[in-house]
């Protein structure tokens, strides 16, 4: 086993770190170092939280931490916020919510960019969760960045997906029907401390009525983290909803699909990396380009031209 | 692989102003790195302590109620302590000239005062950065 991988399952909060930059950068020598953890993983309950700007996403995650500690419980947070598209550069503020847990040796929490991926989530995302998970965070809360209709992507590695929304979107909900609203697990009404939070429940209750779930009845939780009110009650419904899975079968149902997401993930990176190296496709794909844009060859011919590289 | 230059921007101690260290976080962000900012009133082990677990490549502390010879250096002690020398530190705001040099001795590596361009620090870091 590699030094690295010894010392993040034995939770040593440096190497999380430096790992965690490894596979951030899709460093290679990060590779041999995720097979080996992958073993360890599997344990922690992974929670996502997401929903609209400003909805107070950090807040709560800061709460839930808090409640999970009290619980004896080890924290691991993912914070995204997006990169520019124009820099590249990413200004990364959750934190300033949580500072009350940098001291905390039970909790690790980590920033990160979205680094040109689209859903709300950055593409090492999947290994950051197995990172966490090998080094024995019992739950790990992972906060999208702030989402409009249809960043739905934190279903395909959340075992519980958490929506959050605030009093006073009134006929917005309506229009946010599709996408985000079907991903919910458990809805979750913030800033309960603010005035419409009845009439913000009762309009996802009778959205909720339309959808015909048998087995389920998604549960609608009014917080207000600023007054530390209702998470005690979303803790439990978290549990309950876990319990749900396992009993269902829908458990082993949601990891296969994180799984299969990461896998694609995997192999599109490796894809991507494999077409434009210069060493490999890059000029055959240049070539193909400047033949497009002449007319000699169509788009669709040439893709076939540039699998059949691969494939063969 | 592609490696960012990855940058935490805090402010140690009781004052509240905090739009320099703004203004700094966002040239540094439209420089392409990656910045975390953590609000006000940190402690020196705050800070250490999200440096390790972001894993970032400098420190930026940012400070305007005269106490860095005590914060700055609380910072650079305990990262020192850490063996975190990799990591590149640098300060900011109202600090007297003759106190630069026993900041640049606690391991300050450089300490930009009102009116720097925003510029320099953005290179400086780019020049300087450890890893």
């Amino acid at each position: 086993m590699t030094d690295l991988a010894a010392k993040v399952i034995a939770g040593d909060q440096r190497s999380i770190a430096r790992l965690i930059t490894l596979v951030e950068n899709d460093a290679p020598d990060a590779v041999e170092t995720m097979k080996q953890i992958h073993p360890y993983t599997g344990q922690a309950s992974v929670i996502g939280v997401t929903g609209v700007m400003g909805s107070g996403k950090s807040s709560l995650i800061l709460e839930l931490a808090l409640a999970y500690r009290a619980q004896g419980k080890k924290v691991g947070i993912i914070a995204i916020d997006p990169t520019s598209p124009f820099s590249g550069g990413a200004l990364l503020g959750d934190r300033i919510r949580m500072m009350e847990l940098s001291t905390d040796a039970g909790v690790f929490i980590r920033s990160m960019g979205t680094r040109g991926m689209m859903g709300g989530l950055t593409s090492s995302l999947y290994d950051v969760v197995e990172i966490l998970d090998a080094a024995g965070m019992n739950v790990i809360l992972i906060e999208t960045v702030g989402v409009g209709q249809d960043e739905v992507d934190i279903v395909k590695i959340a075992d519980t997906t958490l929506v959050v929304l605030i009093p006073g979107l009134g006929d917005s909900v309506q229009t946010i029907k599709a996408g985000l609203m079907e991903i919910a697990d458990i809805f979750v009404v913030n800033k309960a401390d603010k005035p419409g939070v009845e009439q913000a429940v009762a309009e996802l209750e009778s959205m909720l009525d339309l959808v015909n779930n048998p087995d389920r009845h998604i549960p609608i939780v009014a917080t207000s983290a600023k007054e530390k009110k209702g998470i005690q009650q979303l803790t439990e419904k978290i549990t309950e909803h876990q319990v749900y899975l396992k009993t269902t079968q829908k458990f082993e149902q949601r990891r296969r699909q994180r799984y299969e997401a990461e896998l694609i993930e995997i192999i599109r990176k490796r894809l991507m990396e494999f077409i434009f190296d210069e060493k490999k496709l890059r000029t055959t794909v240049d070539c193909c380009i400047d033949q497009i844009a002449k007319k000699q060859l169509d788009p669709y011919s040439a893709a076939d031209q540039i699998l059949g590289k691969i494939l063969k | 692989m592609v490696k960012k230059i990855r940058v935490l921007v805090a402010k140690p101690g009781l004052d509240g102003h905090d739009r320099g260290a703004k203004i700094v976080a966002r040239a540094l962000r439209d420089a392409g790195m990656e910045v975390v900012y953590t609000g006000l009133h940190q402690t020196a082990e705050q800070i250490v302590n999200t440096a390790m677990q972001e894993d970032v490549d400098v420190v930026g502390l940012s400070l305007l109620s005269g106490a860095h010879m005590t914060l700055f250096v609380d910072v650079a002690v305990s990262m020192k302590e850490k063996k975190m020398d990799d990591v590149l530190i640098i300060g900011g705001g109202i600090i007297p000239q003759e106190d630069v040099p026993g900041l640049k001795k606690a391991g300050i590596a450089e300490v930009f005062g009102p009116g720097t361009p925003v510029e320099e620090i953005v290179n400086y870091i780019k020049k300087n950065v450890k890893r």
